[in-house]
């Protein structure tokens, strides 16, 4: 009560009344006076405006349009907040806000998009890259064709080629055919000089990389003697284009048999007789991702068999954690222990330690051979801890255990003490025994503040992809299954062999059946919020 | 003054969210001005990413480079297990590198995905073996510049066996045995296996992985099936009830093995016999024997540099990757530093290691390692299906078949 009084005469200032008190604070603000915290404000905005002009004029030099609105809305938005006197609740919101935008909804949002594309191997980017991609693929060197000491020259903007042929120089450029030029200096085999043409050094050629090895000189009149390019200003060789791109129809032609490519629906071009170029591109695939899981044999039976682990997985770490941690949490809340903070700071140690670096470090352990459990405490035994489909679902369940129960037995150490003693005191006066304590008195009480973090548990091992990829890597995999998943493997770890380690990966599949997973642990914990709030009714 | 701490701790917050997003922009600009003119004669900087076996030797002979032309290189170490699938990511973002340096294998891929841009060697290319453009060009198109080539080969400590009278593989772990020491043939595994290393014993059996075309290129149509690859199976079922392969003895386990002196043989690949030199061991290296009656062909490696797609410097790349490291005396240094069998045919007939030249030897029949997007959809059907063979989990035929069938279709997904 003490303690109360002597707080409470700063109180009125923090606390002014509704309507006009307000106003006279006005003048007290520092968005209108220049205080030191306002000179210290003054300071801080410039200094995140002139970051976010930097970054406006970056994103503007390399046409990101998307991150240019966004730092222009940001600053805008930034710059209102701090300076205007209405609001207030914005600036303490707005840095929250921000990268909430940045690291969470961009994110989920980008996930989502990718999910309805066929972005992954073979369709990795845009069409423009497709189609440069196929054109320099395509662009043959012409057999026979002699290799020849080029001169990259330049008249006024306008750049070209000098080459010796039949101990002539000639000039060419992307619309003149190579033509025999008088008076021009020759070395050798190379041209060093030319009248009317300025020759460039290779420190002006590294300055118009892009336009120099874009340049094709018609090496004839005739075109399909093809044309001559070069990739280091310094040799040219004789390229003919076997398939030619056409912009006006969006079409490749095979300039050989005169097959005619055009774009489909899935990403490529692709011929009459289904001849299929690649690089594809990225395109919009709908649901076809979502409906994968259930429509591609080769994944329906092996995701049966995974779900059911997965869910037996979540909730049997769960249970075993906080099991193990209410335990040793009653145990050492009882005062008749001695050395309870040794005993406590030690059991949290495996909390301590990386999830990732224990996992490796058990599984170096349970080797079969040559780890510490078998050669060591079994006194070397060959039981195959990481290889048997079921002693390899009891080790990731016992290492799971090993590394979760610390964080059960601090949360329910806490909660413990938070029961006020009197009420287990009444308990005991009314001759309730230990084990009733427990039942009806504890675990409820327990259970309001700890319920919501088992459910986030059981949201967290549900995707705890690091422990399995670590320890087993889904192994042992099943025998002949048409993809490649083991019997420790969960849905996350499956989504994961299934788009990346098969050797082909497939962003969209991964994106899609990652939501999918979203959707299914977002409606596990949903409900069961639901069910904890019960419990607040004791 | 009161509300100036939130205020404060807002704006920093702030600041670090702005830089946060426009370090992706700024990351874009540097690229550019990087390839924007300078008035010196330096020209510009290329961005090259190495991964982390082969950073060392590659620094020195960029340096060289360097000085002799005034192009900047900046080198990026990367993890082997990623730099692949990094580069295919982060060239169309316009992140990725000008130049990458990497063993040919990831070439198809990088191909059909358009990240990688086809060059010309021109007269070069003759400098080389035929092995070492085979591996990389894709479709008929050279794609790198070659910088050395690997493989495996069978590897005897001559402090425990002295000659090696085997014809086959059996005799050979007959002999091994005689020893005495806990291992007989070491042939590194893990939990997957290692397909890789098993490769030329499944050769021997004549079971190749991919048919191979006229010209040495590899084409879709699966050859590890049918009564070659069954035998195989059988015969890699066998070596594991032998307790010649135990999945237990993984690269790490079995590279200690044979550094301790427990295995007069391993098979293995260069890249750890320069650690058992180091440990001053007496070692001969020779071709690993036929365990089916056919040549034992390991796969060969090409390592390459190539360059993106999307670089900004092209003409540069190219005075590099082309122009000087195709070059006698730059794969001489790669040499020198490195100690791997350079791919130029001039520097690789200087070579007088003898360890180095019995894997040439060893190589000189194998088969390159196939570069088409079709092989990665196999490693991890193979390697799961031969662990199981060899720890006794699945019957070794019906199990090789199944894992046809299954690459089969997984194939004719791509």
């Amino acid at each position: 009560m003490t303690d109360q009084q002597t707080l409470e005469p700063p109180a009125p200032p923090e606390a002014p009344g509704p309507g006009s008190p307000r106003r006279s604070r006005g003048d007290g603000s520092h968005a209108r006076n220049f205080s030191a915290g306002f000179v210290v404000k003054l300071i801080l905005v410039a200094l995140v405006d002139a970051l976010g002009v930097y970054g406006i004029l970056s994103a503007w030099a390399v046409e990101s349009w998307g991150i240019l609105t966004f730092l222009v809305l940001a600053l805008v938005a930034v710059n209102w907040i701090y300076f205007s006197k209405r609001a207030v609740p914005g600036k303490y919101l707005i840095p929250g806000l921000l990268f909430l935008l940045v690291y969470q909804l961009f994110v989920m949002a980008y996930t989502g998009y990718v999910a309805f594309t066929n972005y992954g191997d073979g369709h990795n980017s845009t069409k423009s890259d497709a189609i440069e991609a196929i054109s320099i693929q395509n662009e043959t060197r012409v057999e026979g064709s002699p290799t020849l000491p080029l001169t990259v020259v330049q008249r006024d903007d306008e750049l070209g080629f000098a080459i010796v042929q039949d101990g002539d120089a000639e000039v060419g450029t992307a619309e003149e055919p190579f033509t025999v030029v008088e008076d021009a200096t020759v070395d050798g085999e190379r041209v060093t000089a030319v009248p009317g043409w300025e020759v460039l050094g290779f420190a002006e050629i590294a300055q118009q990389q892009a336009e120099i090895t874009e340049l094709r000189v018609p090496f004839s009149e005739d075109p399909s003697e093809g044309s001559v390019r070069t990739q280091d200003g310094s040799t040219g060789y004789v390229y003919q284009s076997t398939l030619v791109y056409d912009e006006a129809t969006d079409t490749f032609t095979d300039s050989a048999t005169g097959e005619v490519y055009t774009p489909s629906d899935s990403g490529n071009f692709v011929s009459e007789d289904g001849d299929v170029l690649t690089p594809g591109w990225r395109v919009g695939v709908g649901f076809d991702n979502f409906t994968r899981v259930f429509t591609d044999s080769r994944l329906a039976g092996p995701f049966a068999q995974i779900t059911v682990w997965t869910f037996a997985f979540a909730f049997l770490s769960v249970l075993t954690t906080f099991v193990v941690g209410l335990f040793l949490a009653i145990v050492f809340n009882d005062p008749r222990i001695r050395g309870r903070k040794i005993y406590r700071s030690l059991l949290i140690l495996p909390y301590a330690f990386p999830g990732f670096l224990s996992a490796l470090v058990w599984k170096g352990m349970l080797n079969p051979r040559f780890g510490f459990i078998n050669e060591v405490l079994l006194g070397g035994a060959d039981i195959g801890w990481l290889t048997n489909p079921w002693l390899a679902k009891l080790s990731i369940l016992g290492v799971n255990l090993w590394l979760g129960f610390p964080y059960m037995f601090i949360v329910c150490t806490g909660a413990l003490q938070a029961i006020p003693a009197d009420t287990i005191e009444a308990a005991k006066i009314d001759g309730a025994g230990a084990w009733r304590i427990l039942r009806s008195m504890t675990l409820p009480l327990l259970m309001i503040s700890v319920a919501p973090l088992l459910i986030a548990s059981f949201a967290f091992n549900f995707n705890n992809f690091t422990l399995i990829y670590m320890l087993t890597g889904g192994g042992p995999n099943f025998v002949g299954t048409p993809v490649v998943v083991g019997h420790t493997d969960i849905l996350i770890s499956m989504v994961y062999a299934v788009a990346f380690d098969s050797g082909n990966k497939q962003y969209g599949l991964a994106s899609a059946l990652s939501i999918l997973i979203f959707i299914v642990v977002g409606v596990i914990s949903y409900f069961s919020f639901r069910q904890t709030r019960k419990l607040e009714e004791i | 003054m009161r509300r100036s701490i939130p205020v404060v701790a807002a704006t920093l917050g702030l600041a670090l969210t702005l830089t946060a997003c426009s370090g992706s922009g700024s990351g874009d600009t540097g690229d550019d001005t990087s390839a924007a003119p300078s008035e010196s004669a330096a020209t510009g900087t290329l961005t090259m990413w190495v991964d982390d076996t082969r950073i060392d030797e590659m620094k020195p002979v960029v340096a060289t480079f360097t000085e002799d032309t005034g192009i900047e290189v900046d080198l990026v170490e990367k993890a082997t297990g990623d730099i692949g699938k990094d580069f295919v990511a982060q060239v169309p973002t316009g992140e990725g590198p000008d130049i990458i340096v990497s063993a040919h294998d990831g070439l198809g891929e990088w191909v059909n995905n358009g990240v990688v841009a086809p060059l010309e060697l021109g007269d070069k290319a003759g400098d080389f073996s035929d092995s070492a453009i085979a591996g990389v060009t894709y479709d008929g198109k050279v794609y790198g510049t070659p910088i050395s080539i690997e493989n495996i080969a069978l590897v005897r400590n001559n402090a425990l066996l002295t000659d090696t009278p085997a014809a086959t593989f059996d005799e050979l772990v007959a002999q091994a045995k005689t020893a005495g020491t806990p291992f007989s043939v070491l042939v590194q595994q893990g939990e997957a296996s290692d397909p890789y290393h098993l490769y030329p014993l499944q050769t021997s059996f004549g079971a190749p992985v991919f048919e191979q075309s006229a010209d040495g290129s590899y084409t879709d149509t699966l050859t590890l099936g049918g009564p070659a690859g069954e035998a195989f199976a059988t015969y890699l079922a066998k070596l594991g009830t032998d307790k010649v392969l135990d999945l237990a003895v993984d690269g790490e386990k079995a590279k200690q093995a044979f550094l301790d002196g427990q295995a007069p043989y391993m098979i293995t690949g260069p890249w750890n016999t320069s650690a058992f030199e180091e440990e001053d061991m007496d070692i001969t290296v020779l071709p690993v024997p036929s365990a089916g009656g056919q040549p034992a062909q390991p796969f060969v490696g090409v390592q390459g540099v190539f360059i993106s797609a999307k670089s900004e410097n092209p003409v540069l790349a190219n005075e590099l990757v082309v122009n000087y490291l195709t070059t006698e005396a730059a794969q001489d240094a790669l040499y020198a530093e490195g100690g791997r069998m350079p791919a130029n045919a001039a520097s690789a007939a200087k070579v007088d290691n003898p360890i180095l030249k019995g894997f040439g030897e060893a190589g000189a029949t194998g088969a390159p390692m196939p570069a088409i997007p079709a092989m990665s959809s196999v490693w991890a059907f193979w390697g799961a299906t031969e662990a199981q063979i060899i720890s006794g989990q699945a019957e070794p035929v019906s199990a090789w078949n199944t894992m046809v069938t299954n690459i089969q279709d997984a194939v004719d997904k791509v």
